[in-house]
């Protein structure tokens, strides 16, 4: 029995972009900036197509929430080897307040939906970091999970996975169905060419309003203010020791 | 003969796609690639030709491995300290 894989992608700007704030300090500045699919999303989609490839996957599904554009991410993913996409809509005022933990309620309806033996997804998204969504739909589905995921091999009906912890690397055994988040060092993902994105315009997008899962989309928790990281303070430089070791002195450091 | 002039332009159309990641920027990219082909516009030996379209094939798989690597980098460098 191959299994149906289901890939959670998030679209967020792009990594190489340099990420402004807002003067009101709302949030980020995303009008007119490249996005591009979550990189632990990439090698999640990467790592399912593998999957495939290594006959331990039968169908390839890829799923996002929000707004369109999110569109563009999952044809991305068809074009990386995903059969058939599934595109939530959310309008861009109520994906402005969406939170890890209303994401993950759909990803658990579509789960279930779809009857997914493994959902994969990204351990975190770049842009908000949280690192929640996996594991707040693992325990909405009451599904083990396996998150930092260095290595992924099918064992039996089970699958073993290899988890990059703070001390080293664990090794786990979880029975499928499953949720697992991929780490930066388990795969490297290929890249979507060409003619790869032409052939992905055929397959299968299905649209479903973010309504049909009657999931409550108010806001969890508010933010604040969003800042720029401090600015680094200029250095001064000294002409000779007695300088420097005055300037230490100063600064209360010797 | 006709085959190698869609390989060509399929080459092309593949290396402007690529193009538009390249950290420089797609003008200073698009402006090089169009360079490099215009300045092999002369060459009419089938093999020739050949040789050329092998090396923009290399090109191409230079420039995957080169974002790959570079995103690689840029979020080692992000997300994981002191290794």
């Amino acid at each position: 029995m191959s299994m149906r894989v289901l890939v959670a992608c998030k679209r967020v700007i792009d990594y190489a972009v340099k990420v402004r704030v807002k003067p009101d300090k709302s949030g980020v500045v995303t009008e007119g900036v490249k996005h591009s699919m979550n990189p632990f999303d990439e090698i999640a989609v990467e790592e399912a197509v593998r999957m495939k490839e290594s006959k331990v996957a039968g169908e390839l599904i890829a799923v996002s929430c929000g707004p369109k554009q999110c569109q563009e991410t999952l044809r991305t993913a068809l074009a990386m080897g995903i059969d058939r996409a599934i595109h939530v809509e959310v309008s861009d005022a109520d994906y402005a307040n969406m939170q890890p933990f209303h994401v993950s309620k759909i990803l658990a309806k579509v789960a279930q939906e779809e009857k997914a033996d493994i959902l994969l997804l990204g351990k975190q998204a770049i842009d908000d970091d949280c690192n929640q969504t996996g594991q707040m739909t693992a325990a909405l589905l009451d599904w083990p999970q396996a998150t930092f995921a260095s290595a992924i091999l099918k064992e039996g009906s089970d699958m073993l996975v290899t988890r990059e912890v703070d001390g080293g690397l664990e090794r786990i055994k979880v029975k499928v169905p499953a949720v697992i988040t991929a780490d930066l060092r388990l795969n490297e993902p290929r890249y979507a060419t060409l003619p790869n994105i032409m052939k992905a315009k055929k397959k299968p997008l299905a649209k479903k309003p973010v309504s049909d899962f009657g999931v409550d989309l108010s806001p969890r928790h508010q933010v604040l203010s969003v800042e720029e990281p401090p600015v680094r303070k200029a250095g001064h430089k000294v002409e000779t020791v007695e300088e420097l070791v005055g300037k230490l002195k100063e600064a209360g450091v010797v | 003969m006709n085959s190698q002039r869609s390989q060509v332009i399929r080459l092309y159309k593949n290396l402007l796609h690529l193009g538009k990641d390249y950290p420089k920027g797609y003008d200073y990219f698009r402006e090089r690639l169009r360079q490099s082909f215009r300045s092999n516009l002369q060459v009419t030996d089938v093999r020739e030709i050949e040789m050329l379209i092998v090396k923009g094939e290399f090109v191409s798989k230079e420039l995957e491995a080169l974002y790959m690597l570079r995103k690689y980098r840029a979020l080692k460098s992000r997300y994981y300290y002191n290794k």
